[in-house]
């Protein structure tokens, strides 16, 4: 089913509005996802990056109403401009698939080991598009060679476990593309595959985006990811929203700490040999008694005690669509400051005994 | 079923020959099925075979049977001097109609209840849980005795008394193996495809949960046949023709053990080697099929 609306190039095609999910559990409410306004137009992609635990898969699982029954979700999301966070899993399932689809983090794990890889993708087409069965194999066959593989007549009579890992991904890419849906979901669809796959699916990602004008979240832990991948990217942290800004503007002009964090946390090809990994120390945030204040004040170097005492609000930067939540940003008086303490002690970013 | 040791060398004997003996079946599997083929063969078409029939007495004048094997009586006779190759045969379409309709039984019901607890999880999941626990908590032989004594002891009461006890075994692996299908993410990637709930369970989890529970079948089939000769002993068997329970028993006294071994023993190597080549099969068959994860 097609929504009554094409939404065209460059309209919003998805908007959340303070979105929060919440689950009930036996140690308490858990915030998982706390807040969150955002605002994806059609043929853009988005960057959702943050840790482990900091929300960005319960949020994309949010807006594809995948999650369990113990959540509870306030707010809005709004798809093609109907809200369909109320949506019931029968509502939805017009939306999956032709409308909306994801692609999984394990490729190993998301295709079912037992039916033939052109069945996979042929039964979708034939549920969503009641294809016949020689169109939707056709149709598959184009979709397998859209996404690059090899002798693709003959996959269509393997089985997965046939296929190497990259292979595999490129197969669950094509049977989410398969009924042309307007919003893709990459949940880490490259941290199973080694390095040189990965810039091969993002690409491929990127490529199927600006062909088929859909929209891409891509859910990721690695800034590096979607540096050369996205056109707007917002990093969360203890499932809030901390930074989020064009892709350019952000890399051009971290205000986070956090950002900046994760930024010193991959690791570079001009580093010197044996040079230790930088890391950010501490846990994310317990999502049950989040601390007062801001989130990522007890693990922030340049915290002061205000930040412990008084969450930031998100403020634009002179760019407008550049916002962040800290009291104290990169470049703020107060920030330089305590870098030059930081620096005079000889701190280095990797270094932690020289802060704790 | 399989001990994580086993699996394991298994595992590294694969990786060392290279997939491709992953793929064999290996000849014990062979012997084993050849077996079950003559088995089951003999005993589907036993009456248009050459076999004497089961319920005559093959007295010789003059003779006290029990009669030893010979040429005639391949098998011997037993005390009434029936031919035990015939009974035999006879008693094996008994018993394995009971294993077969048994397990039948409790693959259709166990499974189904299996699947929907593992699938939907929440009260189904509660409900038919504890409706297992029950029957396998409830001792399996006094039911058995408490049904066959209660109707008549007809091939279709014991098969289905049988049926009824392997339903909640067979349940409990159905629903352990949905469990941990259900969380892989091809099911979830099928609902995110728009799949409705009865298209996940038919085409993404049955066919994955048939490959244990079909290797388990075997198993259970072999259970359902002793449990068969079990209850032979306890005078609650089929009452009428002879089975593979009744056939032993007749030459289980202690007398007839010294005197004339033959009556108890043959049935019991036929059995013995069937219950083995069942369950050899089962296990061959499912690691043949166990490619997913050694096969990465």
């Amino acid at each position: 089913m097609q929504t009554d609306r094409r939404i065209e190039s460059g309209e919003p095609l998805l908007e959340l509005i303070d979105l929060k999910t919440h689950f009930k559990t036996e140690r308490g409410l858990v915030r998982a996802v706390d807040g969150v306004t955002l605002s994806l137009k059609r043929g853009e992609s988005l960057g959702v990056v943050g840790e482990s635990g900091s929300g960005k898969t319960v949020l994309a699982r949010s807006i594809m109403g995948l999650l369990p029954s113990t959540a509870v979700k306030h707010g809005s999301v709004k798809f093609a401009g109907q809200d369909i966070l109320g949506f019931s899993a029968k509502q939805m399932r017009h939306l999956w698939g032709a409308e909306m689809s994801m692609v999984f983090q394990n490729p190993l794990n998301s295709l079912n080991p037992l039916m033939k890889i052109g069945k996979q993708i042929t039964e979708p087409l034939k549920l969503h598009l009641g294809m016949d069965k020689a169109t939707a194999t056709a149709t598959a066959l184009q979709l397998l060679r859209d996404v690059r593989i090899p002798e693709p007549e003959r996959r269509l009579n393997q089985l997965p476990h046939e296929l190497s890992g990259g292979m595999r991904q490129r197969v669950m890419i094509a049977i989410a593309l398969a009924c042309g849906p307007t919003l893709l979901f990459a949940d880490e669809p490259t941290t199973a595959l080694d390095v040189t796959v990965q810039a091969q699916i993002l690409d491929l990602i990127g490529e199927q985006r600006r062909d088929r004008n859909m929209s891409v979240i891509l859910v990721t832990h690695d800034l590096g990811v979607v540096a050369g991948h996205t056109d707007q990217i917002a990093v969360m942290y203890g499932g809030k929203l901390v930074e989020h800004a064009p892709t350019k503007t952000l890399f051009a002009n971290m205000k986070m700490p956090y950002t900046k964090s994760l930024m010193r946390s991959i690791p570079k090809l001009s580093d010197p040999s044996h040079t230790r990994l930088a890391t950010i120390h501490g846990r994310p945030p317990d999502l049950v008694n989040p601390p007062l204040g801001c989130n990522f004040a007890p693990r922030c170097m340049y915290a002061l005690p205000k930040c412990h005492v008084e969450e930031p609000p998100l403020t634009p930067t002179t760019d407008p669509k550049h916002v962040y939540a800290c009291w104290y940003p990169v470049g703020s008086p107060e920030f330089e400051k305590r870098d030059a303490e930081l620096q005079a002690t000889g701190y280095k970013p990797e270094d932690f005994s020289a802060v704790s | 079923m399989s001990d994580g040791t086993i699996h394991s060398a298994e595992t590294a004997q694969a990786n060392a020959d290279g997939a491709a003996s992953k793929r064999r079946l290996g000849i014990g599997f062979w012997i084993a099925a050849v077996w079950l083929f003559i088995v089951f063969s003999a005993a589907l078409f036993a009456p248009w075979l050459p076999f004497k029939n089961p319920d005559n007495n093959f007295i010789v004048s003059g003779e006290r049977p029990p009669y030893a094997p010979s040429t005639t009586h391949l098998f011997g006779t037993d005390q009434d001097a029936r031919d035990l190759l015939a009974r035999t045969v006879f008693g094996a379409r008994v018993s394995l109609t009971v294993g077969l309709v048994a397990i039948g039984m409790g693959m259709l019901f166990g499974g189904f209840m299996g699947i929907m607890a593992g699938y939907f999880r929440g009260w189904w999941d509660r409900v038919i849980s504890f409706v297992f626990i029950i029957f396998l908590s409830f001792p399996a032989l006094v039911l058995a005795i408490l049904i066959t004594a209660l109707l008549e002891r007809s091939l279709r009461t014991i098969s289905i008394t049988l049926g009824i006890l392997s339903i909640a075994p067979v349940g409990r692996i159905a629903r352990a193996t949905t469990i941990s299908f259900a969380d892989r993410e091809f099911v979830l990637a099928a609902r995110t495809l728009g799949a409705k709930n009865g298209r996940i369970i038919v085409r993404e989890l049955l066919p994955n949960v048939l490959i244990p529970m079909s290797a388990l079948a075997l198993l259970g089939m072999a259970v359902a046949v002793v449990a068969e000769g079990g209850l032979a002993f306890l005078g609650l068997s089929v009452e009428k023709g002879p089975t593979w329970g009744k056939v032993i028993l007749t030459g289980a006294g202690s007398r007839d053990l010294q005197k004339a071994p033959w009556i108890a023993i043959i049935p019991i190597i036929v059995l013995f080697l069937t219950v083995l080549a069942l369950n050899f099969a089962g296990d061959r068959i499912r690691s043949y099929f166990d490619v997913r994860e050694t096969a990465l």
